[in-house]
């Protein structure tokens, strides 16, 4: 079968700049809803865990629902399903509580078994050495949980940042969505989703080394025991 | 004009379900075929074979599903041919799900305890007949559980269909609510359909990982 297209890159090139603007935006995303998204998943997993039965079953509602609905339902729920409940934002500000939302279910259940590995002695030590209840669940429950679900957890980001693509059907002006742009002006639309599939590669690529180095940084005396 | 969201327009919903399963049970279909020789490919004793496959599933789980559905939707015509959504999308899928079932039934196969593959060569069997005898059998069993949970994420996964034009669930709740204006309760609607296809699968894909887990302590 001879293949008689004519690829040309030229107009990928010409818009370079506004690419890599897209492609800042999705890292900032991506960086927001990770942080944000972790501190929520660690107050749902402290709630599921040790927290009262009305809110053990509220987040478990929350987490079940998120889990089995696809992230582009949850992104028009919220984005044109919640104006009309009075509640408007920006697309760039919906996308970033749409990842949020989504992320912090997955990254709760992943915390959660962090949590739950940690043995019951531990826990009794902890408060025997005269550490308040807070200190133990900082110190002694949550930082070995944490990284024993490392691995997990960073994965679980990574999906976020690939997922993020999705926001560009409400138009968040994220790398996918500059990438239509682009589509619609110069209708080079097999080279531009080369040139952006490519781009989200690096970026994977790049978090896996952040998330490498952090591991380094913050979870070293895991290191230093092997 | 607009319409209020009426029986008819659930109904719509509704049957839009049935190109939602269609396009799960393709993708499922194709990707568990393909997936399959990735993951005989991943666990090869064969370099370039054990390479390629690596290579094929890192650049399929390390970019967007929709950038993969664009480039086969547009790739397609590069091509010469001239392809329609509900191909685009069926491919694109099939492509996706294979990766993602060849990692998890990579991990499966090397569960198998290594005496096995070699208590089957000790009995003269060659690669095909201990794949197909002693190895895959033991694996199957270890891989119902993740493969029923992959399940959901593929479902989910149908949803992006409907960025490229094919008319499943997603798509027709956008075509409802640009009808009626009633996007809170359309989606809640079309989110709780997903729900009652997915949520089962979970629960069931959790159950069978408790039995298997209190089966092999």
């Amino acid at each position: 079968m001879p293949v008689n297209y004519d690829f040309q890159f030229d107009a990928v090139l010409a818009s370079w700049d506004y690419l890599l603007q897209g492609a800042w935006l999705t890292v900032q995303l991506s960086l927001g809803a990770m942080v944000i998204g972790l501190a929520v998943a660690i107050l749902c997993a402290l709630g599921k865990t040790s927290g009262p039965k009305p809110v053990r079953w509220l987040i478990n509602a929350y987490i079940e629902i998120i889990r089995n609905t696809p992230f582009l339902v949850q992104i028009f729920l919220i984005f044109f399903g919640l104006p009309s409940l009075g509640l408007r934002m920006s697309p760039d500000v919906a996308a970033l509580v749409a990842m949020v939302v989504n992320v912090g279910a997955y990254a709760t259940e992943i915390i959660r078994a962090g949590i739950e590995s940690i043995q019951k002695g531990q826990i009794e030590a902890g408060l025997a050495l005269g550490l308040r209840p807070l200190q133990v669940f900082r110190y002694v429950v949550l930082k070995p949980a944490l990284r024993t679900v490392y691995p997990a957890l960073t994965s679980q980001f990574i999906l976020l940042m690939l997922s993020s693509s999705v926001v560009s059907a409400i138009s968040a002006d994220e790398l996918t969505s500059v990438a239509n742009n682009i589509q619609s002006q110069t209708f080079r639309s097999f080279e531009i989703y080369i040139v952006v599939t490519g781009i989200y590669l690096v970026l994977a690529m790049m978090f896996s080394a952040l998330f490498a180095g952090i591991q380094r940084l913050v979870f070293a005396y895991d290191l230093d025991r092997r | 004009m607009i319409r209020s969201f009426g029986y008819n327009e659930f109904l719509f919903l509704l049957s839009a379900v049935q190109w939602t399963l269609a396009l799960s049970a393709i993708a499922f279909l194709g990707g568990a075929t393909v997936g399959l020789f990735v993951a005989l490919g991943r666990t090869s004793t064969i370099k370039p074979v054990r390479l390629a496959t690596t290579g094929y599933i890192q650049i399929f789980q390390g970019t967007p599903l929709l950038m993969q559905l664009f480039l086969v939707f547009f790739g397609a015509t590069v091509l010469g041919f001239d392809i329609n959504p509900w191909a685009a999308a069926a491919l694109g899928l099939t492509l996706n799900a294979s990766a993602f079932l060849g990692e998890i039934w990579r991990g499966c196969i090397q569960a198998v305890p290594r005496g096995q593959w070699e208590a089957g060569s000790a009995l003269g069997l060659r690669y095909p007949g201990l794949m197909r005898y002693v190895v895959l059998p033991q694996a199957v069993k270890i891989a119902v559980p993740p493969t029923v949970g992959y399940l959901v994420q593929l479902i989910k996964g149908t949803s992006l269909a409907a960025i490229i034009g094919f008319t499943e669930l997603t798509r027709a709740g956008q075509i409802v609510n640009n009808a009626t204006f009633q996007p809170f309760l359309v989606f809640s609607i079309v989110a709780a359909l997903y729900f009652l296809m997915c949520w089962p699968l979970s629960l069931l894909s959790a159950r069978l990982e408790q039995r298997y887990a209190a089966r092999s302590r």
